[in-house]
């Protein structure tokens, strides 16, 4: 009987750390229930109800003796698309029977303690190409890419420096968007700039919530309501912030 | 000319966006590809006069389906590929137009914008339900005839 209480708990501590990489890293919340599921099903708790939302889940297994329930918090949430591919890959082993409970939570536990995979270096250097990307996508002319290329890397960079300085989402993306208006201003005015419409629309693409505007909708498809409104409301937050940024902006001209 | 300009701007700007959402490194190239596939309907379909909304759900539709092929393919969450996709279609130089009119004071065309912006973002959802829901039909309909067969 304490044998197989241990186990039950063994088989929760493991979905539970899945679970929680997933939601942390910005997976859709029926993937996030459906991968607990799955996992609890192949270590042999058949009956087993994950709840998930943005910000906790609780989950519970049913079996022979009284239903265990347990609930995490979920408190900082990021974007990390390569762990939510690597905790797929791992239920799908899981799954195949390829993995003990041992090793799949030491396998888990080395993904959640991981890294990005790429420097912070790399990441404002993406953000600077893919806002000069967008303003010639955006129909901008090719005289405007250095400024879109320069006020998109800043403007990043300056999201990441505001987040860590204060960790309130909604300061770090109204700072950040208030200074790349500012810095297309000083483009335009220095005449190195053509088109402000276009420098700030470029260099606003790497804040636009993208992934929470997909996720809201493929929750809400599947079914998640809470889930789909929540994260519906975090983009409409959002997308608020970086237009009152750039509004302020406006201000100046 | 500005067709190739267009097809690699949207697939460096899709790849790019993957690294920002810390992609995985080996599905970059099938990112930047989807995102190329997605912007090129939309531009070609706008270009040629089709309206706004129904260019992005066209487009968006042919990014799901590029996606979830993809997430077959390589055993990988289609969100990673869904995302990379729909960024280009996200209409922000609308919702920026808006909101450089509702701060100038001209909320007729500000509201008009909004609507706008609103509609495709809700096309770019309408898109994605589509091609989910035909994915779902074939699905279904294989086992079907599975079962049959079994019979």
């Amino acid at each position: 009987m304490e044998m197989e209480r241990q186990e039950t708990y063994d088989i929760m501590a493991v979905c539970l750390l899945a679970g929680k990489i997933m939601l942390q890293s910005g997976a859709e919340t029926y993937r996030v229930e459906d991968t607990m599921m799955r996992i609890a099903a192949s270590f042999g708790a058949h009956q087993s109800h994950p709840y998930v939302t943005p910000t906790g889940i609780l989950f519970s297994v049913e079996g022979t003796e009284p239903t265990k329930t347990k609930l995490i918090r979920i408190i900082e949430r990021t974007t990390d698309l390569e762990k939510v591919a690597s905790v797929n890959g791992i239920s799908r082993k899981i799954s195949a029977g390829e993995f003990t409970i041992e090793e799949a939570y030491k396998e888990l536990k080395k993904i959640s303690e991981s890294g990005s995979p790429y420097s912070l270096w790399v990441h404002v250097l993406a953000a600077a190409i893919s806002s000069g990307c967008f303003l010639i996508m955006f129909r901008g002319s090719w005289g405007d890419f250095f400024p879109a290329f320069v006020t998109g890397g800043l403007g990043f960079l300056s999201l990441l420096y505001f987040h860590q300085l204060v960790p309130i989402k909604f300061f770090s993306e109204f700072s950040a968007s208030l200074l790349i208006g500012l810095q297309a201003l000083f483009f335009v005015s220095t005449g190195i700039g053509g088109e402000l419409d276009k420098i700030i629309i470029g260099s606003v693409m790497p804040l636009v919530p993208g992934l929470l505007i997909t996720n809201a909708v493929r929750d809400l498809m599947a079914g998640h309501l809470i889930s789909g409104l929540a994260k519906g409301a975090d983009a409409f937050l959002t997308a608020f912030a970086i237009g009152a940024g750039i509004a302020v902006t406006f201000s100046f001209l | 000319m500005t067709i190739i300009e267009q097809l690699i701007t949207s697939f460096i700007a899709s790849a790019a966006f993957v690294i920002i959402f810390n992609g995985p490194k080996r599905s970059l190239f099938h990112c930047g590809l989807v995102g190329m596939v997605g912007w090129i309907f939309y531009f070609l379909l706008e270009a040629n006069g089709m309206d706004m909304v129904l260019a992005t759900v066209i487009a968006s539709f042919s990014i799901a389906i590029a996606s979830q092929y993809f997430a077959k393919k390589y055993k990988t969450p289609v969100i990673i590929y869904s995302v990379a996709g729909i960024i280009p279609l996200v209409p922000g130089g609308i919702a920026y137009n808006a909101m450089r009119n509702f701060v100038q004071n001209d909320y007729n065309l500000a509201i008009n914008l909004a609507a706008k912006a609103f509609m495709i973002s809700g096309s770019i959802a309408i898109g994605l339900v589509f091609s989910e829901v035909i994915n779902q039909i074939i699905r279904k309909s294989k086992l079907k005839s599975i079962v049959n067969k079994s019979q």
